[in-house]
């Protein structure tokens, strides 16, 4: 018989105020049927201090709900003092989500999570991640299922990400502070108006992109429901849901069904569409299209 | 200074190889015809035995040829690049420019003497992603991204050593971290990662839209440009957006990378090689840039000031920025 397939609550990349952010863990924790829970800021360290004092009691709280706790680490770390940070939490013996070589390289072999952010497109890289001691992996967003069947073979690794805006650029600039006409470290944290990101349309008007401080995603939403099946046929292990404002314990739970067959894709994704979703739902990297290619509905 | 600067130049061609050489070039780089390299453009790049004489031509004249493989190897098909990796190396290149760090370990275990670039795609940005490849595979240069400051420049490149690094100091300015953009994934299915191309020709559209000319990158339409104005190339990134009610160059005005006014502090800080963007230009661009260039790195080893106006007005639409190398671009 197939394998179950885990859910892992991805790491929340937007800017909650800090009340949101422990109502939403703890609803996570009592209600939510994930089994993992990545924590940490990754898109910008000048957010960090506003949860610090609140972290442990929310990871408390959800390792208390059954829930398996991973740190993730910042995208794009530069600074020193961003160094240095997660040098503490490895050190404090955290279990790490790795998303930045800098991070595998001070793990120096220890065993680690490997996040979204890191570029692994073959199955040589991924043998080479799991050697430095990587047990878990979450693919690039922009690989296809054709991709992911060669690298989820054979290692029981391999998490791909199944729902939310998919993260797809970052940079040193920040455009929530470049949109409203300032820089980023002038920011006032003006990115925590968007809590799912600022649209960005094109020229005409047509919904694009979202812009989250110094990250950019997609307006769609991914929603991998279609592939799920597929994705648990060729050995992927868990399927990671990325959070939006929307009600995630009840995506969490579509996304169960799913994995389970007890709801049907179509089901599914009739379900998802009715919350309140930021953008349409979208399967295209994993059809090999365009990733901002929408989901067909039948 | 320790090590002589060396000026860094694009080779689209074999043309363009030898007009970079001819005109000055310390080392130029250059990559397959093929999905290996992140510059994969129709009409560009190099056969096998184009590839070998190029190498001969360069170092019958005293320059050094690096060859790039700077995409993520496709799953199930890495041998494409494995055989790139072979075929550079028996072609005589002097340095392999690797970004997939899978790739980086087939290709110190298979050559083990050869000599390796970290390229700019697998985005190095501190001191311990540095050691990692340097550490572990023996990475002799990084390529640093371009979302660094010159301070922290300088950081890097006293940490990396004895890894020499290299800047871009010229030509087209990503805004976002290289080889970790997707924007062009999505819009068009083709990305610099996979395939080596960022919103491809195969994917722009051009429409007419009463006095302007409209340019859709995917179908989405991203730049207008009225009559009259210089209409440059439409990368998604340097696109004009809506965003929050206003319209805007959300991302980046349509400037490119001009750091020639901080090459003095750059070589100050220990930075070994100045890169010039520009595989996909034209022989006269590149001829008139190489020879500036040298020009302002020859008066700068014997200790002279160079004219820095002389290289204004070779960038795109006649603007430039200095970019990230400032903070406040952040």
């Amino acid at each position: 018989m197939a394998k179950r397939l885990s859910l892992t609550l991805g790491s929340l990349l937007f800017n909650w105020p800090v009340k949101q952010w422990v109502d939403f863990y703890a609803r996570i924790a009592d209600e939510a049927p994930v089994d993992r829970v990545c924590l940490g800021e990754v898109v910008c360290s000048k957010r960090k201090p506003f949860v610090d004092d609140v972290t442990l009691e929310v990871v408390d709280r959800l390792e208390r709900g059954g829930k398996e706790v991973v740190y993730s680490t910042l995208a794009l770390p530069t600074g020193k003092r961003e160094i240095r940070d997660i040098g503490d939490m490895i050190q404090a013996g955290y279990q790490i989500e790795a998303n930045d070589i800098a991070t595998v390289h001070l793990l120096n072999g220890k065993a680690h999570s490997v996040g979204p952010f890191i570029n692994i497109y073959n199955e040589d890289t991924l043998a080479l991640h799991l050697k430095l001691g990587a047990t878990r992996i979450c693919l690039p967003p922009e690989l296809p299922l054709d991709s992911i069947r060669t690298l989820a073979k054979g290692n029981e690794a391999v998490e791909v990400f199944a729902f939310g805006r998919p993260p797809l650029a970052l940079s040193a600039r920040c455009y929530s502070a470049r949109a409203k006409g300032t820089a980023k470290d002038a920011c006032q944290f003006v990115c925590e108006a968007d809590r799912d990101g600022m649209n960005v349309e094109t020229l005409d008007g047509v919904p694009f992109l979202a812009v989250n401080g110094t990250q950019t995603l997609g307006f769609v939403v991914t929603a991998a429901v279609r592939q799920v099946e597929a994705l648990r046929e060729a050995g992927v292990v868990s399927l990671r849901l990325s959070p939006q404002t929307c009600d995630m314990v009840r995506v969490a739970r579509i996304f169960r069904d799913l994995a389970d067959g007890s709801t049907t894709p179509e089901e599914a994704g009739e379900s998802l569409s009715v919350l309140h979703l930021p953008g349409p739902l979208s399967d295209g990297f994993l059809r090999g299209v365009p990733g901002c290619t929408l989901t067909e509905v039948d | 200074m320790t090590t002589p600067l060396e000026l860094v130049c694009p080779a689209g061609t074999p043309a363009g190889l030898r007009t970079a050489v001819d005109a000055g070039a310390h080392s130029v780089y250059c990559g397959f015809r093929d999905e290996t390299n992140a510059r994969n453009f129709p009409g560009l790049n190099f056969d096998r035995a184009e590839m070998r004489e190029a190498a001969a031509y360069a170092h019958a004249h005293g320059a050094k040829i690096a060859i790039a493989l700077n995409t993520f190897m496709r799953a199930g098909a890495t041998d494409l690049w494995k055989r790139g990796v072979d075929d550079a190396v028996a072609a005589g290149a002097d340095a392999l420019i690797l970004a997939d760090v899978g790739l980086v370990d087939y290709a110190r275990k298979a050559h083990p003497k050869q000599r390796l670039h970290l390229s700019v795609q697998a985005a190095a940005a501190t001191p311990e992603a540095i050691a990692f490849y340097r550490d572990r595979f023996g990475i002799a240069r990084v390529v640093l991204p371009r979302v660094l400051t010159v301070e922290e420049v300088s950081r890097l490149t006293a940490h990396a050593a004895p890894c020499e690094t290299e800047v871009f100091v010229f030509g087209g300015l990503c805004v976002m971290a290289e080889g970790r953009c997707m924007l062009s994934s999505y819009a068009t299915g083709k990305s610099p990662n996979m395939t080596g191309v960022c919103s491809p020709p195969s994917h722009v559209t051009y429409r007419e839209d009463r006095d302007a000319l409209v340019a859709c990158v995917g179908g989405f339409t991203i730049e207008r440009f009225e009559r009259g104005e210089a209409a440059g190339y439409p990368t998604l990134c340097k696109g004009r957006f809506v965003a929050d009610g206003a319209m805007s160059h959300l991302f980046e005005d349509p400037v490119s990378l001009n750091a020639v006014a901080l090459l003095p502090r750059l070589a100050e800080i220990g930075v070994t090689a100045f890169k010039i963007e520009g595989r996909q230009r034209g022989r006269a661009y590149i001829s008139t840039v190489v020879r500036a260039f040298r020009k302002a790195i020859d008066a700068m080893a014997a200790g002279k000031k160079f004219d820095i106006d002389e290289l204004r007005g070779l960038t795109e639409g006649q603007r430039d920025t200095v970019g990230a190398y400032k903070k406040t671009w952040r």
